[in-house]
């Protein structure tokens, strides 16, 4: 059995402007011990797909299709099994270096927090635990006694991943870990996710807008827009080899290393992403599609399996030839 | 917290009273030049008489040599006598102080309890009918003046209905002691206690619920949640330490104003207190007694803004050099 998996998952969010459709129709499994990245730009959705898997979207929000953890579906658990699988089944990573410790809290008793709700722990052992955790992502253990704001951006990143493992969740999702830390602390965090991944045999579902980030860390991609997955496949492959217009234009704005002449030309897309309660009509990305034709005004091509039989790969595009 | 964040804001409170005191001294000698010749006006004194009067009254000298012995007089704790009573200040101010720290004292820790209970609730789900009904209810409280409620809450309760003694602290005349006599005077504080909660409460309930909304929205009650704990727990443990640091500030300096009271209230219960004093002593004037007052009302507002800071240090890891 799959560990999560998306099913149809819409999830349209009710503002006093209108509905926001921000999820439209994702499937998406990640199997025990897989690594399942997540890439698009602010606004396609992604970080929607994180809060939907531990029923985290304000009160009122539309969610359509299923969400099965463990094959149980999150949207009909009772209130004490929704808790009791939180943080136990799948835990978040989040982002970190804004504001997702408490500030009044020490990160100690933060993490104990975790370990003592789902389980019958007393505060010495609680404590203990909470040592082992901040020294397995390289935090001495007596910084448990620190407030927050006393540890550096990448110190309290890594405090983040020590809360996520505090219940041994089967599945990890990160949400932008490393977006707001330097390159030398991101590559650190990488690793150290990495690690723990492989050392834990953790699944793990990794959000972020950096493409390259994603070629490292996962196995597997799914490229996001405007809510929909328009591109899945190997992360090599998807990198390599994009089959979809806007997966190309993600993957060549990141210069090639060893390459100079790449630095000087990075190869951007034009305009923003479309506004998700208005929606271009046919494929949504064709208004910033360089290689769109008049089809694409009025068909939506909805993703479907491309390349050999071998490859995992399916893309949303009129240009790719069907398997 | 640091020693050194301590001592600060202690030197910083310190600095603030002396200028306080020389300020008011001044304050009151532009205010008028001559209290005497204001005091018995009309009446027919001898200059004899009014520099024998001068003299008891340390307004004789030169306005610096008067302010050093006012000084000099200050630091043995002697605020001077009275203009009215011809009783020394502090013998009056120490009188009034008590019925004035049982009434308002009180009705602030009730209004402030309260409050924040009622802000707690309405903030964390917004809209809710709890929510509409008590920020509506906040609201009217918080624009009435105290006054008209006092008059009101007089008018039906005592005058009408019975219930509640018209004024005063106790009893005319009682020879009660003992258990008795509290609970007499606190049939007496009863109601200008509930009007001046009634005053102050939507301030509290206002302030809380506004500074609830802002911590909804924090990302650590997204986090706190996602780790499995109930909603309450989320509330009590996450958002309440934080969203309760405005309140903690507007408590504390609330509490400083404990002392110069509420005039109107206190006046129309004929609550013996120190608004009441205030009201006669600017009525002479009472200039020595209008001095005192002032220095300790300038002295609770100071107390209680330094204990603000300290307390802020103690509350919020992110002050007070931890």
């Amino acid at each position: 059995m799959s560990i999560l998996e998306l099913r149809d998952l819409s999830v349209t969010y009710r503002t006093e402007g209108g509905d926001v459709p921000a999820v439209r129709g994702v499937n998406l499994t990640i199997e025990a011990g897989d690594t399942v990245g997540l890439a698009g730009e602010s606004g396609c959705g992604k970080s929607t797909i994180a809060g939907a898997v531990l029923r985290l979207l304000p009160a009122g929000t539309r969610v359509d299709g299923q969400v099965l953890l463990d094959g149980e579906d999150v949207y009909q658990m009772n209130p004490g099994r929704l808790r009791a699988v939180r943080w136990t089944s799948a835990a978040i990573v989040f982002q970190g270096a804004l504001h997702s410790l408490n500030p009044v809290h020490r990160v100690g008793a933060q993490i104990a927090e975790a370990i003592r709700v789902h389980g019958s722990v007393d505060g010495r052992a609680a404590a203990t635990r909470v040592g082992e955790l901040l020294e397995q992502v390289g935090i001495p253990a007596s910084r448990a006694s620190r407030y927050p704001h006393q540890l550096s951006g990448g110190q309290r990143q890594r405090v983040l991943i020590a809360l996520a493992l505090a219940c041994e969740p089967k599945l990890l999702i990160a949400d932008e870990p490393t977006t707001a830390l330097d390159v030398m602390v991101q590559a650190q965090v990488l690793d150290l996710l990495a690690s723990l991944q492989r050392d834990h045999g953790l699944a793990m579902l990794f959000i972020t807008h950096d493409l390259s980030v994603l070629t490292h860390a996962c196995r597997r991609l799914a490229v996001m827009y405007a809510g929909r997955i328009v591109e899945t496949g190997l992360g090599v492959d998807v990198f390599r080899d994009p089959q979809h217009p806007y997966s190309r234009a993600l993957a060549g704005a990141f210069p090639t290393i060893g390459d100079p002449s790449s630095r000087l030309r990075p190869s951007g897309l034009a305009g923003d992403p479309p506004d998700p309660s208005a929606l271009p009509t046919g494929c949504p990305f064709h208004p910033r599609c360089t290689v769109a034709v008049d089809a694409c005004r009025t068909t939506d091509v909805q993703l479907r399996p491309v390349g050999s039989a071998s490859s995992e790969a399916s893309a949303a595009c009129v240009h790719v030839e069907p398997r | 917290m640091r020693l050194r964040f301590v001592i600060g804001k202690v030197l910083g409170a310190l600095s603030t009273l002396v200028f306080v005191v020389v300020v008011n001294f001044f304050l009151f000698r532009v205010v008028n030049d001559d209290p005497v010749e204001s005091m018995f006006r009309g009446r027919n004194l001898s200059a004899e008489q009014k520099d024998r009067l001068r003299q008891q009254f340390n307004l004789d000298g030169s306005k610096l040599q008067q302010f050093w012995a006012y000084i000099r007089e200050l630091l043995q704790g002697n605020l001077g006598i009275s203009l009215q009573s011809r009783r020394p200040v502090t013998t009056e101010i120490g009188e009034a102080l008590w019925p004035t720290i049982a009434l308002v004292g009180t009705a602030t820790t009730l209004s402030m309890v309260i409050g924040v209970a009622i802000g707690i609730r309405a903030g964390w789900r917004r809209r809710s009918a709890f929510d509409v009904g008590s920020t509506t209810f906040s609201m009217f409280t918080y624009s009435v003046p105290d006054f008209w409620l006092a008059m009101l809450a007089l008018g039906l309760f005592s005058v009408q209905l019975g219930i509640f003694p018209t004024g005063g602290l106790q009893d005319a005349g009682t020879t009660a002691t003992g258990l008795p006599l509290l609970l007499d005077q606190l049939h007496h504080m009863a109601l200008p206690c509930l009007v001046l909660a009634i005053a102050y409460v939507g301030e509290y309930a206002i302030v809380m619920r506004s500074s609830m909304l802002d911590t909804v929205r924090e990302d650590y009650l997204q986090l706190a949640r996602a780790k499995g704990l109930r909603d309450v727990e989320v509330r009590r443990r996450h958002a309440v330490p934080n969203a309760v640091l405005p309140v903690v500030s507007l408590s504390a300096l609330n509490f400083g104003f404990v002392l110069s009271g509420s005039i109107a209230v206190e006046s129309i219960f004929s609550w013996p207190g120190l608004g009441q004093a205030t009201l006669e002593a600017i009525r002479g004037p009472d200039f020595p007694m209008l001095q005192g007052l002032f220095l300790l009302f300038s002295a609770a507002v100071i107390l209680a803004n330094l204990a603000v800071d300290l307390l802020y240090g103690y509350l919020d890891p992110r002050v007070g050099g931890r």
